[in-house]
């Protein structure tokens, strides 16, 4: 689905991806672990093209290294930003909407779908995106990108600051997703619901991969997780 | 007393309107691209020259269609082969870009209709009295110049508010890189607001121009007033844009027909004031002179106690 091969990102004059690879097959769960800074966000940023990336990106056997931010969203790439982003003077109705590609045309996931999955956006679906709570905003910009159908989603940090109820909310959710054939890959700092739900992780250094293998893989490795993970 | 109220205040509204037209296209791209459109007023200008030339073949009519859309095109063009090169390098370089864009616009502009007033004038059809009240009467075309202004308001409004292209307009002038992901072609979308915004400048120019007078300086007349209209109203604030306007517009037509002084003034509350003293010409001053520097006085008021504008959010 997704092959990341000597992937390079500049801000300015710092080389932050120094020879990104990694790989995400269909329908699977993809995490990526690793501390603040070390260019997980900007893996992301420049796997949309957010970011100028220099390197290959295969995505669906398609390279997208040079295209443009939207036409990679339309081949099926979505990404729920760690800042969430919402649109907070639109209503959280015209939030979604503006996550469908093309006007009147829903896919796989409906409004009412992601209504029925989330009771409180229903109640405030013609209030303002920006009166949400953390936690409601989360899964508004999770709801937003599966609007357009993507087959393959990017979510950076979902669970920063929200309540443990929540959080396991969001995994639930992320399994869901993923039962529907969309493959995910899952960036975070905390190992909870990575390790319980990911089917592979991959562990970040300084701008490169240190680390592959499967969540018992990880667990059993204290050496990485003390040198990478733990704070 | 009550015929120089209901004219102020139609006047008014003609011109607040009109500077509406300019204001809306400026602030929609001043808040998507962070980008203050110096040379706004100067196709604002284009857009009457070009009726003119028109409307001497043609008429009027074709001209008030065609004008627009020719300026339209203009600015799109502006901004796909010209701002979004010089982007990169920052505001400074895209300040610089406009600043100098304005200046050619004028000297394109002498170069082919001259220095003079050229005799850009109201159709045939319109050159009758609309009404007549306490002994003045009111242009129909005046009537007209309201009701293209108030057209366009409301065509603006649905848009903004009721369409999808709208929705992505609002929210790509807060997150547009958010907007791109979710497979939106921002740069499209810069592109068409940016012609839509000379657009909507050049058919102002087209109305404005038999009644203003078409001559190279009405840009630089009409410019400063609408970068005051949208500190005032609040960067990036259509409702402010449209507020500030109403409110300039007001101010200054009433101002021109309030003559009255600052010696009249002390006069009323029994302060007898030397016509010919030392200070008498601050204080002879009338408020029909003050008229052009009221919205600046208006700006610094509102840079002093509300710094964001009246419907803005950001700092100016």
């Amino acid at each position: 689905m997704l092959v990341v091969k000597d992937l390079n990102a500049y801000y300015g004059k710092s080389h932050i991806l120094q020879g990104v690879n990694f790989d995400v097959k269909q329908g699977e769960i993809v995490s990526i672990l690793g501390r603040n800074g070390v260019g997980r966000s900007t893996t992301c940023k420049a796997i949309m093209g957010d970011v100028e990336p220099h390197g290959s990106i295969l995505f669906k056997g398609e390279e997208i290294v040079g295209k443009r931010t939207h036409e990679i969203a339309h081949l099926g790439l979505g990404y729920v930003p760690e800042n969430r982003d919402i649109f907070p003077t639109l209503t959280v109705r015209q939030n979604l909407m503006l996550g469908m590609k093309e006007s009147r045309k829903e896919g796989v996931w409906k409004i009412d779908d992601l209504f029925e999955r989330f009771p409180n956006l229903k109640s405030r679906a013609e209030n303002d995106a920006g009166v949400l709570s953390g936690g409601e905003q989360q899964m508004l910009t999770m709801g937003r990108t599966l609007m357009g159908n993507p087959d393959l989603v990017m979510i950076d940090e979902p669970t920063e600051g929200l309540a443990p109820k929540i959080v396991e909310q969001v995994g639930e959710l992320l399994e869901e997703i993923a039962a529907r054939g969309v493959s995910i890959l899952l960036v975070e700092q905390k190992l909870t619901i990575a390790l319980k739900i990911a089917h592979r992780v991959f562990v970040m250094g300084h701008g490169h991969m240190v680390f592959e293998g499967t969540p018992d893989e990880l667990r059993a490795n204290d050496k990485i997780r003390e040198e990478w993970l733990e704070v | 007393m009550a015929e120089l109220i209901i004219f102020s205040l139609l006047n008014g509204l003609v011109y607040g309107l009109l500077l509406f037209m300019l204001a809306s296209g400026l602030t929609l791209i001043f808040s998507m691209m962070g980008v203050l459109n110096f040379a706004h007023a100067s196709i604002y200008m284009l857009g009457a020259y070009i009726a003119y030339t028109i409307s001497q073949y043609v008429g009027f009519w074709p001209g008030l269609i065609i004008a627009p859309i020719v300026v339209g095109l203009f600015g799109a063009l502006v901004e796909r082969y010209g701002l979004r090169h010089v982007h990169k390098y920052g505001h400074v370089a895209e300040l610089i870009f406009t600043f100098g864009l304005a200046f050619l616009i004028e000297e394109f502009v002498q170069l082919i209709w001259g220095k003079q007033t050229v005799a850009y004038a109201q159709p045939e059809l319109l050159d009758f009295s609309l009404f007549e009240m306490y002994g003045s009467t009111f242009p129909a075309y005046r009537g007209f110049m309201l009701l293209v202004s108030v057209a366009i308001f409301v065509g603006l409004l649905v848009v903004l508010t009721r369409s999808r292209v709208g929705l992505i307009i609002n929210a790509a002038i807060t997150h547009p890189n958010m907007v791109a992901m979710l497979g939106h072609n921002v740069p499209l979308v810069f592109m068409g607001v940016f012609g839509v915004g000379s657009a909507l400048a050049g058919l102002a120019g087209v109305i404005a121009g038999p009644v203003l007078g078409t001559a190279p300086g009405m840009a630089v007349v009409l410019g400063p007033i609408v970068f005051v209209v949208i500190v005032v109203g609040g960067l990036g604030s259509l409702v402010g844009a449209f507020v500030a306007s109403i409110l300039i517009g007001m101010l200054q037509t009433f101002a021109v027909a309030v003559d009255y002084s600052f010696l009249q003034f002390f006069g009323h509350l029994g302060l007898d004031m030397d016509p010919d003293g030392a200070l008498s010409d601050l204080y002879t001053v009338t408020i029909a002179q003050l008229g052009p520097i009221m919205p600046y006085m208006l700006l610094v008021l509102i840079l002093i106690f509300r710094p964001t504008g009246l419907f803005g959010t950001r700092e100016v």
